[in-house]
């Protein structure tokens, strides 16, 4: 049985897409957790939890079908890649441990609620920058020896991993506050827009730092972007980047209700885009290539056989629940 | 012995797949018990049944919740730690890991929220099939989870190129010699842990005479299905341990402390094992019975450790004595159900002071034979994590420091010993209400999940703001 068909294109499209979907779902909850803590008062507090309560677990679930999926798909890069992010997986682990807690616990431990409010939301805090660090680690590139990575393990963090780990902090901000001005109203909602235009400010000076700093530390980013002709064909992700962080910036000063929502996705769409035109066709970048990291093609066969299967069915059951869910949130009942 | 990154590798991965695998072994059984307690409810009607239902599903939501966070975990841990054994043997696995993932959380996802959020609001079939799904997805979960271990230990339909493995056939890979007996004897063992909380539970209520005719219901179901599944565990092990002998030999010769290869051999109820003399200090051992039991057969053979080179035995005193916890265990369980079975006989199950007491003192049992017999097989695999090919050294990442891995082990430490005793106060908690006083009214954000979809009309028409 030797498959006529490359399933690489189409396990990149899906595992592309998990991981997009992961970042974006878990990254307007975990942005929520965040902002959680910036709201005072017990009322206002319940409503922004119960604006994720009944979501945030399938939300997370798209991490763990991105990181079986690539561990499936692209064993190899797995084998790379997590070693040498080892600590910044921990911390997201055992945050997103405390977080993923504290919504059963802090409902039934009414004694101490506080301790689980701060789980809460420095679990989300924590999550979301070890999370930025694996990125900032990821577009660094890692040192590979012999299929394995042969780095040290403290080796992720740099200044620009640091730096990109607060920009995902900025950046789920802006999502959750974006989430929030479409869930809640009143006070709760006044407040989101305050901190959507922070951080959004945020997100805007970290995606100018990461484009000049990347090509900087990668010639090969560099000749990407900055040759003729790709120049021009690239030209529209730059510009069109300002075009919705200037609709962003206007609409969390209206009365818009969605678009503050909408532009924040349409932000990380394009610079999950611009990230992929950098590093495309390589999966550790500068080292191995989609292909070089594949698993075998009966490996991929036997598992898109399920997926494309089951996927679909995942996919329309969430769209579903996010339907129903859909109006606003209130403090006392919420989705009780 | 020092400690070095494998070694601490190992105690890590042991140390956060033995607290993840305690939930699993509540919350397997838990979804089927209660899928079967729905069933009765639906059939007869009866209210008694719906508490007891109720009750348990609320304790299962804190452990599912739990369940979750904790498995999260561990697919991760094949990348940190373990990521010469994943580029070794992924093309195989990792399928297996991703059927799981998908399968399960295809399941559980669209009716875990059905079940949590009570029965007020679905019609009472409804709320029946939402226990079954999701006590399927659990047992699928199992079953590639252990297909998976199950590989490891007794690789089949692969090939090798390069040193890696390859799928050569799926079949013959998920279903390998192991697996089927593994899976019978992990299922047993979970329906049997979730029997002995509920007699357990059920015991503690009679004895604090809180809902009389629930908690009597729950000793007497589980003491039904503890009848059958006690005994239908000693011989499904048995038969395990008939595979084991023929596929991992040297693992059985751990078990069984045995060196030297020979037929006739006693059974060793005690010994000290001593792998640097190879030989039992302060044996105490019976004639013939190790040949009868491990072979079936009085003149059987059974090989001995010195049969394989030093490097290519597994360490002994584990398996031995984590062997005899286990066995040890299920001669308490069996003497348990004996009693339980006179006493209901004679029509004194319910009103015996010293057997509700020792039924509560068994709660904890099949937890302690689940993680011994984890311990004996993980254990006796050694020095192998795909027996007979892949070395654990060689399994490792290269990367890691002792110090790197000693900082995550202390992380997983912390962590997890703040975690298990807080959710178990949380569960003691609701024990202790008992399930008059468990309503079914605060479930909505339980466990932080979903009323599903298909009830929020139903709940916006109870809440009486239509939308
Ligand atoms: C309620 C739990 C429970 C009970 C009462 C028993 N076991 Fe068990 N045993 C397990 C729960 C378990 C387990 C945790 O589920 C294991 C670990 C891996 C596996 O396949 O099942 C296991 C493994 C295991 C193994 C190792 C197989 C291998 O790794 O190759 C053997 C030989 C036995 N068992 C045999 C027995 C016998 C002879 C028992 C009774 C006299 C017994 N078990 C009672
Ligand atoms: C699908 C299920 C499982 C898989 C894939 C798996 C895999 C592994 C791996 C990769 C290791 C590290 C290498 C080694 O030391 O052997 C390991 C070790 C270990 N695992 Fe498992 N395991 C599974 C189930 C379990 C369960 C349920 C337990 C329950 C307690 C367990 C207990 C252990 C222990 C104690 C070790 C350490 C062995 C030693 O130190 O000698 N495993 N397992
Ligand atoms: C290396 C071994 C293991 C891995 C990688 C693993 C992974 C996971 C993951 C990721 C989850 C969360 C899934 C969700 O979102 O619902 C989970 C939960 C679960 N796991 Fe494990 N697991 C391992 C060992 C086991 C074993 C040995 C069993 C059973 C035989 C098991 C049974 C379950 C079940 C039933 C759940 C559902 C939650 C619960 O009931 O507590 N797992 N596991």
């Amino acid at each position: 049985m030797t498959p006529v068909l490359d399933l690489v294109p189409i396990w990149t499209l899906i595992l592309g897409l998990a991981v997009f979907f992961y970042v974006l779902l878990d990254g307007f909850d975990l942005g929520v957790g965040m902002l959680y803590g910036l709201a005072p008062e017990a009322h206002a507090r319940n409503t922004i939890m119960n604006s994720i309560a009944p979501i945030w677990d399938g939300n997370e679930t798209w991490l763990l079908l991105g990181g079986i999926g690539l561990m499936a798909a692209f064993p190899v890069a797995f084998a790379v890649i997590i070693p040498a992010v080892y600590f910044p997986i921990l911390v997201m682990l055992l945050a997103l441990v405390f977080r993923g807690l504290a919504f059963e616990f802090r409902f039934r431990d009414a004694e101490n609620r506080t301790f689980w409010d701060h789980a809460f939301c420095y679990g989300s805090g924590i999550a979301t920058f070890a999370q930025g660090t694996v990125l900032g680690a990821f577009i660094q590139g890692f040192p590979v020896v012999d299929g394995q990575f042969g780095g040290t393990s403290f080796a992720f963090l740099t200044p620009f991993s640091v730096l990109t780990g607060i920009a995902l902090m900025f950046g789920y901000g802006l999502l959750g506050a974006g989430w929030l001005i479409l869930k809640t109203e009143g006070e709760v909602q006044a407040a989101a827009r305050r901190h959507g235009r922070v951080c959004l400010v945020g997100v805007g000076v970290a995606i100018g730092i990461v484009s000049i700093w990347t090509p900087m530390i990668s010639p090969s980013v560099a000749a990407r972007w900055f040759t003729w002709p790709n120049m021009l064909f690239f030209a529209p992700v730059p510009a069109l980047t300002a075009l919705v962080a200037h609709a962003a910036w206007r609409a969390l000063g209206s009365r818009a209700e969605a678009t503050p929502f909408l532009a924040a996705i349409g932000l990380f769409l394009l610079s999950y885009l611009g990230i992929a035109i950098s590093l495309y066709p390589m999966i550790v970048p500068y080292q191995l290539t989609l292909w070089d990291a594949a698993s075998s093609p009966r490996t991929q066969a036997f598992l898109l056989v399920g997926t494309l299967f089951l996927l679909p069915v995942i996919l329309t059951y969430s769209g579903w629940s996010y339907w129903v869910f859909r109006g606003k949130v209130r403090s006392d009942a919420g989705y009780n | 012995m020092s400690f070095d990154p494998v070694l601490l590798s190992r105690i890590q991965f042991a140390w956060v797949i033995g607290w993840h695998i305690l939930l699993p072994a509540f919350t397997v059984g838990a979804a089927s018990f209660i899928a079967v307690v729905e069933g009765l409810s639906l059939k007869t009607g009866r209210e008694v049944y719906a508490r007891v239902s109720t009750f348990w599903t609320k304790i299962f939501a804190i452990a599912f919740g739990m369940g979750v966070v904790t498995g999260i975990i561990m697919p991760f841990q094949f990348g940190t730690n373990w990521s010469r054994f994943t580029s070794a043997g992924a093309n195989v696995l990792s399928p297996l890991f991703a059927y799981e993932g998908l399968t399960a959380f295809f399941l559980e996802a669209a009716f875990l929220g059905v079940l949590l959020f009570g029965r007020k609001l679905v019609p009472p079939w409804a709320h029946f099939v939402a226990a079954l799904m999701v006590a399927l997805g659990t047992l699928f979960s199992s079953f590639w989870i252990l297909s998976a271990n199950s590989w490891m230990q007794t690789p089949a339909g692969y090939e090798i190129v390069n040193g890696q493995f390859f799928p050569a056939n799926w079949i013959e890979v998920i279903f390998n010699p192991s697996f089927p007996y593994r899976l019978a004897h992990t299922v047993i063992a979970f329906f049997t842990t979730t029997g002995f909380v509920v007699l357990g539970v059920g015991a503690y209520l009679i004895r604090r005479d809180r809902a009389p005719a629930e908690s009597r219901t729950m000793l007497s179901m589980a003491l039904w299905m503890l009848t059958v599944l006690v005994p239908v565990q000693i011989v499904v092990g048995d038969l395990h341990g008939l595979n084991t002998r023929e596929h991992q030999p040297a693992k059985l010769a751990a078990i069984e402390a045995r060196w030297e290869t020979a037929s006739r051999v006693p059974l060793t109820l005690f010994a000290i094992p001593d792998d640097k003399a190879e030989q039992n200090r302060y044996a105490i051992e019976i004639p013939y019975l190790g040949s009868l039991i491990l072979t079936h057969d009085l003149d059987g053979q059974v090989k001995g450790l010195k049969d394989f080179p030093a490097d290519r035995r597994p360490p002994v005193a584990i398996p031995f004595f984590a062997f005899r916890v286990m066995v040890g265990c299920a001669g308490l369980m069996l003497m348990l159900v004996a009693v339980g079975g006179w006493l209901r006989w004679r029509e004194r199950l319910y009103d015996t002071p010293l057997f509700l007491r020792l039924c509560q003192y068994g709660l904890p049992l099949g937890f302690i034979a689940v993680i011994a017999g984890w311990f004996v097989t993980e254990v006796g695999r050694q020095p192998w994590t795909i027996y007979g090919l892949l070395r654990t050294t060689a399994s490792v990442s290269p990367s890691l420091t002792t110090s790197d891995v000693t900082l995550s082990l202390l992380g997983y430490m912390a962590v997890y010993l703040l975690i298990y005793p807080w959710g178990l106060v949380l569960m003691l908690r609701l024990v202790r209400k008992g399930p008059m006083e468990v309503a079914d009214s605060d479930a909505a954000i339980a466990a932080g999940r979903p009323a599903a979809p298909v009830l929020a009309p139903a709940i916006a028409t109870v809440k009486g703001d239509a939308r």
